[in-house]
């Protein structure tokens, strides 16, 4: 089946277009499923991205040019055609469906199926080769709902009004998502950014995502910053730039901080179970949905996925791509 | 249930030691009667159920989760609870991922208590679907024994002592006396009498000593002994039961079933060092000799002793004072009126298990500074200076007793390693792994760990070492760097022993940074070997 598709470490490689899905090296074709910094690289001579995706890649890596296909367009290269459907990972995330000589193939790139105000939600596309990411293919991950995650942050906020929040969450998505779910529960006080997240969050307002009134952190004085949240990318949590805070409660928004020693190893003391990926139930319920004859499974715990649809009678791989997962990204 | 699991969730994941006692104060004030109890006696390792067997646990998961799938979740996560607290898919008629409410801890403790081995898995089944994923953890780590969440038994009652404004030393002189779920304990708190622990060999709170720095004192009014290096103890006998508390107040009785033995029927309390036979520190001339604290390390935190460690370690106590002479409080006579009593008392005690500290004879302070310079050929830590009229009180007190330590050993060594330190310290790298040389850097010689130390620097020094840290990596591994080898340091040590743990065969106690030698090149740091020739 799908002579016509093949996985190598350097990405997903489409023949008859002589093209390639999210590739790790610069290529000359590439199609790209979303921003985040391990799918979509720089350097390639042509590359076929949402316009999201492509503002982002633009403000990452300067002159990028690329040609923008929105959501439900279809392309043509080589005799496939290609079709971008949203993924619900991050803004201007998608999937991508592969048809060619009758065939129906579908990469999902990362994707999850809560819903998110700052992305179009994942849509299920049925077919016969469903490539899946796994970040979180073992069933200890199950993502709790996230206003109880955001309830568990306000709380600790308004319990230590002289402390200020410090959220790690990694800078293109998940600090804009956390923002507008704040904001979602009716939290409208300032919230101040770390410096490599202000463009970003620029890029997202003006794609129309609401993100209430955001100020630097950098240039706030320890005063101002008390009893605020702040947001900041999970590196600099107990680095040299967190020191100018007022005693910040240290949070990490991420679907790795359901593991105990997880959060523990990383110093954090407010875990926040917030991901934009799927998690086991999701995962597993995406794949009976889409019914495909045969799944493959890339990045992430690829063996617990491909044994549970085997269990389930499902025919399933796993393909060794490398370079994919930010640990911080989850 | 939950406001428990809570508990433990926020005490995992809290660094501060304030934040940590805040948290057990505010459950023991809010938390129905009997939980509080029960949850004091998790906390203070006090609880003992018997033991849910790991296989059970696993046996009832693998009823409702894919075996394969549970053991790469287990592989993944590491730790058996929190996997089966994670992964427990719930009753499909179960509401998702909440604590229902319908479990008490006091009931599951109640069940869990009285819980044969045949019934264990499905009661514990049943009960894992009424309870979210914390709740699941904190169920599982109190059926298996152990709660591992960092705290000790001292900080638990002194959260106990703030949330009801009693001074924790009191609650410690009654602990003894009491068990779960302290139902007296909670009605002293909220107002009611204090228990009487009497006729219970409980544990009462040491006396300790402030260091003494440049001053001098009078030895008509002060006593000297030697400072022993063990650890001190406190043996209190009932006449009919006997016990021994370590300076936390921990219950080490069956630690040492072999001091515990040569004094059993005893009606006292007395305090000194637990110490191993052997001649490593003191001679006959300091009022006899005894084990390295090394050899002592050997026989610490074991719950059962086995004869050839008994007969290996022989562990006896060199006596420093009387607290209680049968039903007699003698805490409020001065020092030298307990010291004739002490005399007298040990007497009746086997020999080769216990003696009392001597007194050293030294004409002045001058003659004792000259007397304590000598002692470091015996390998003693320094001399321990008490009022002759201190009464025995809790704690340190200003000017009753001091301890003088000797001078510490010091070593140039050069940086290798760096990691970040925890809490305040967290975003600089605070903890030092250092290296001396195996032999002469110019024909080949090579650094080798010898010592971490992460104590001795000024917040300005910490600042600079913290830049020299990230300005000079050579490698990352994990949370660890590698730096250039260039930067000498001083460390002041207490002492150094043989070690078979370390590659260098050195291991040195209480290192900490006296100097750092910015002027040193590091060829000229020391050799392991000169590290070698101060082992005492």
């Amino acid at each position: 089946m799908a002579h016509w598709i093949e996985a190598s470490p350097r990405g997903v490689y489409v023949r008859p277009a002589d093209a390639w899905i999210d590739p790790s090296v610069p290529v000359d074709r590439a199609l790209v499923t979303h921003g985040h910094a391990d799918h979509a690289r720089g350097g390639h001579s042509q590359v076929w991205a949402t316009p999201e995706t492509l503002a982002i890649m633009a403000l990452r890596y300067g002159t990028e040019v690329g040609t923008s296909v929105a959501y439900g367009e279809t392309i043509s290269l080589g005799g496939v055609d290609a079709t971008w459907v949203p993924a619900g990972h991050v803004l201007g995330s998608a999937q991508i469906l592969l048809e060619h000589a009758g065939e129906r193939i579908v990469v999902t790139g990362d994707y999850k199926r809560r819903a998110d105000p700052t992305c179009a939600p994942f849509e299920p596309i049925p077919c016969d080769i469903f490539i899946t990411e796994a970040t979180f293919g073992l069933p200890v991950f199950r993502h709790p709902p996230i206003e109880q995650e955001i309830d568990k942050l306000l709380g600790a906020l308004h319990a230590s009004p002289d402390r200020c929040v410090l959220v790690g969450a990694y800078a293109l998505g998940k600090a804009q998502r956390v923002i507008a779910e704040v904001r979602a529960r009716g939290h409208h006080d300032p919230i101040y950014i770390h410096g490599a997240m202000e463009r970003m969050c620029d890029l997202y307002r003006d794609f129309g995502i609401d993100l209430g009134e955001l100020h630097s952190a950098t240039a706030a004085s320890a005063d101002q910053l008390r009893g605020k949240i702040v947001v900041s990318p999970p590196s600099a949590l107990n680095d040299r730039w967190s020191r100018r805070l007022p005693d910040p409660i240290t949070a990490m928004a991420s679907g790795w901080m359901r593991v105990r020693q997880r959060a523990r190893q990383k110093n954090v003391e407010l875990p926040l179970v917030i991901s934009d990926h799927a998690d086991w139930d999701e995962l597993t319920a995406t794949i009976r949905e889409v019914a495909p004859s045969e799944t493959w499974v890339t990045h992430g715990r690829e063996e617990g996925l491909v044994h549970w649809c085997e269990t389930h009678q499902m025919k399933a791989r796993a393909l060794a791509l490398v370079g994919y997962e930010d640990e911080d990204e989850g | 249930m939950r406001a428990f699991s809570q508990l433990l969730d926020g005490l995992v994941y809290t660094r501060s030691r304030n934040a940590k006692l805040a948290l057990i104060a505010a459950y023991m004030r809010e938390a129905p009667d009997p939980d509080c109890g029960w949850a004091l006696a998790a906390l203070t390792g006090d609880l003992n159920i018997p033991a849910v067997k790991a296989s059970a646990i696993r046996a009832i998961v693998e009823e409702r989760v894919d075996p394969v799938l549970f053991a790469m979740s287990r592989d993944y996560v590491g730790d058996l609870a929190e996997t089966v607290s994670l992964l427990w898919p719930k009753r499909i008629d179960q509401p998702a991922e909440i604590d229902d409410g319908s479990l008490t801890l006091s009931a599951v403790i109640d069940r869990l208590m009285k819980l044969g081995r045949a019934e264990a898995p499905g009661v514990l089944g049943e009960m894992l679907d009424h309870l979210d994923s914390s709740g699941r953890f904190a169920l599982l780590k109190l059926a298996t024994g152990g709660l591992r969440v960092g705290i000790s038994a001292r900080l638990a009652k002194t959260g106990f002592a703030q949330a009801f404004g009693i001074d924790v030393d009191q609650v410690e002189e009654v602990w003894h006396a009491l068990s779960a779920p302290y139902g007296e304990l909670f009605a002293w708190g909220q107002g009611g009498e204090k228990p009487d622990p009497r006729g219970t060999p409980f544990f009462r709170p040491f006396m300790l000593a402030h260091p003494l720095e440049d001053g001098e004192v009078d030895l008509a009014d002060y006593a000297a002994e030697w400072k022993w290096d063990g650890i001190r103890v406190q043996i209190v006998g009932t006449g009919e039961q006997v016990r021994l508390y370590s300076r936390a107040g921990d219950d080490i009785t069956a630690t040492f079933p072999d001091v515990a033995d040569a004094c059993a029927g005893i009606h006292a309390v007395l305090d000194g060092e637990l110490l191993v036979q052997g001649e490593a520190q003191g001679t006959a001339e300091h009022g006899g000799a005894a084990a390295s604290f090394n050899a002592l390390q050997q026989r610490l935190g074991r719950k059962t002793v086995s004869a050839k460690m008994l007969s290996e370690y022989p562990a006896f106590v060199r006596l420093y004072d009387i607290l209680l002479d049968g039903d007699e409080d003698l805490r409020e006579l001065g020092w030298s009126d307990r010291r004739t009593r002490l005399e007298a008392f040990a007497t009746r005690l086997d020999p080769s298990r216990f003696d009392v500290s001597a007194v050293i004879d030294a004409a002045d302070f001058a003659a004792l500074g000259d007397i304590r310079l000598g002692s470091r050929d015996a390998a003693i830590e320094g001399v321990m200076l008490k009022r002759r009229d201190s009464p025995y009180v809790a704690g340190r007190r200003t000017g009753l007793w001091y301890k003088w330590k000797r001078d510490p050993l010091t070593v140039d060594c050069v940086m290798m390693y760096a990691q970040r330190g925890h809490g305040k310290r967290s975003s600089f790298y605070s903890d030092y792994t250092l290296g001396c040389w195996t032999g002469d850097p110019a024909a080949g010689g090579e650094l080798l760990p010898v010592a971490k130390a992460y104590s001795g620097f000024t917040d300005e020094e910490l600042k600079w070492l913290d830049s020299f840290v990230r300005n000079h990596t050579l490698n990352r591994f994990g949370p660890v760097r590698e730096v250039e080898k260039t930067l000498v340091m001083e460390i002041a040590f207490d002492s150094v022993h043989d070690s078979r743990r370390h590659k260098s065969g050195v291991a040195m106690r209480f290192p900490r940074i006296a100097r750092i030698r910015r002027d040193k090149p590091a060829e000229e740091a020391d050799l392991i070997e000169t590290l070698r020739a101060m082992i005492s």
